[in-house]
């Protein structure tokens, strides 16, 4: 009987520090993938690079503000199936060779993400999240949520602004230096697509995406669109 | 030292260590107008393909030496719809200091190896 009672709550503390240990467990080994596969080409402190040579030696963006940025949601899926969203990389200008018609990028110099399995993506997705040190920039952006057709959308992004020079609307239209927009919408926290377009310098002070300007209106129809984009979708 | 003068030798610092050190033209002209220029200035950049309007060749001296430093200066900081060309070339204003933005005229005119009305 003794035994019996022994065994019981032997099984119950293990049972009970499992419980108690899983969550603190799974934060812990985010922050540990995070120190030993991530920080050689990620910075996870900031600041952003003050320098130009410190700006081309950034092997991947900045991730001390991802809070800040991405849905986690998204995080945790990309993680699990890394696609590339910088079609030349970065420094773009370390991935690009001169070429008959116009400069192109050097793939050979493209190296592939790491692939987390699920657990580890939600681990890591869940400490990324924590990385909010832009709440100010954030708190100013009011998101109105709204709709805009595909062709003022485009209208707005292509024409207007010129803003595919540098980013892709689709898989194959548009520049390669910027990162892809077909899938921002997915990818980015409304507010911090607003918050950048207003002011890339306040979040990366000599990132190559310059400030255009652009007015509530359009940053507005902008983040619409960017969500329709990445849907997929023809309203 | 009395207070105020501590205050403003702070104040000073703060000032200076919050402006970005200025970079050389070179270097400059490598991380913002190559992306669109070209590496070799050309105009060839790796964005072109899907642009509406074709970026200036900076090497192109018939064509360059048809702008004035200043309306270089002006097109650069403040974007082409400034002197009346495309939107698609950006204002840097916010990315380069006026200093900097001298510099890449002057960086330009070895581009071109011209000279305004020559």
């Amino acid at each position: 009987m003794r035994n019996i009672a022994q065994k019981l709550a032997c099984h119950l503390a293990l049972a009970s520090s499992i419980l108690v240990m899983s969550p603190v467990a799974s934060a812990a080994d985010g922050m540990a993938i995070l120190q030993k596969d991530c920080v050689t080409c990620h910075n996870l402190k900031g600041p952003a690079p003050q320098t130009l040579q410190a700006l081309w030696d950034r092997k991947g963006p900045d991730l001390f503000y991802a809070g800040n940025k991405y849905r986690r949601e998204w995080l945790v899926e990309w993680l699990q199936k890394p696609q590339r969203i910088r079609p030349a990389g970065e420094f773009y200008g370390k991935h690009i060779k001169p070429g008959p018609k116009r400069d192109e990028i050097d793939a050979t110099t493209l190296e592939k993400h790491v692939t987390l399995s699920k657990d580890d993506a939600v681990a890591v997705a869940a400490e990324l999240m924590k990385l909010k040190p832009h709440d100010d920039l954030i708190a100013k952006e009011k998101i109105v949520p709204g709709t805009i057709s595909k062709q003022m959308g485009e209208m707005v992004f292509d024409k207007f602004q010129g803003c595919m020079a540098c980013h892709l609307i689709e898989p194959d239209y548009g520049g390669l230096s910027g990162p892809e927009v077909y899938t921002a919408g997915k990818r980015l926290q409304p507010a911090f697509i607003a918050s950048y377009i207003r002011s890339p310098q306040a979040w990366d002070p000599l990132i190559w995406m310059p400030n255009k300007h652009v007015n509530d209106a359009n940053i507005q129809k902008i983040v619409n669109y960017l969500e329709l984009l990445s849907q997929g979708g023809q309203k | 030292m009395t207070n105020s003068k501590i205050i403003m030798l702070l104040a000073a610092m703060f000032v200076a260590a919050s402006v970005q050190a200025k970079e050389n033209a070179a270097d400059n002209y490598k991380t913002y107008c190559v992306q669109c220029h070209g590496m070799q200035g050309n105009g060839k950049g790796v964005n072109i393909r899907d642009m509406s309007v074709q970026p200036r060749d900076h090497t192109d001296a018939k064509a360059m030496s048809t702008r004035s430093d200043a309306d270089l200066f002006k097109v650069i900081k403040e974007g082409g719809l400034s002197i009346d060309k495309s939107v698609l070339m950006p204002p840097w204003g916010d990315t380069l200091s006026d200093d900097e933005i001298h510099d890449m005229a002057q960086h330009l005119r070895t581009l071109c190896k011209c000279k305004f009305g020559s």
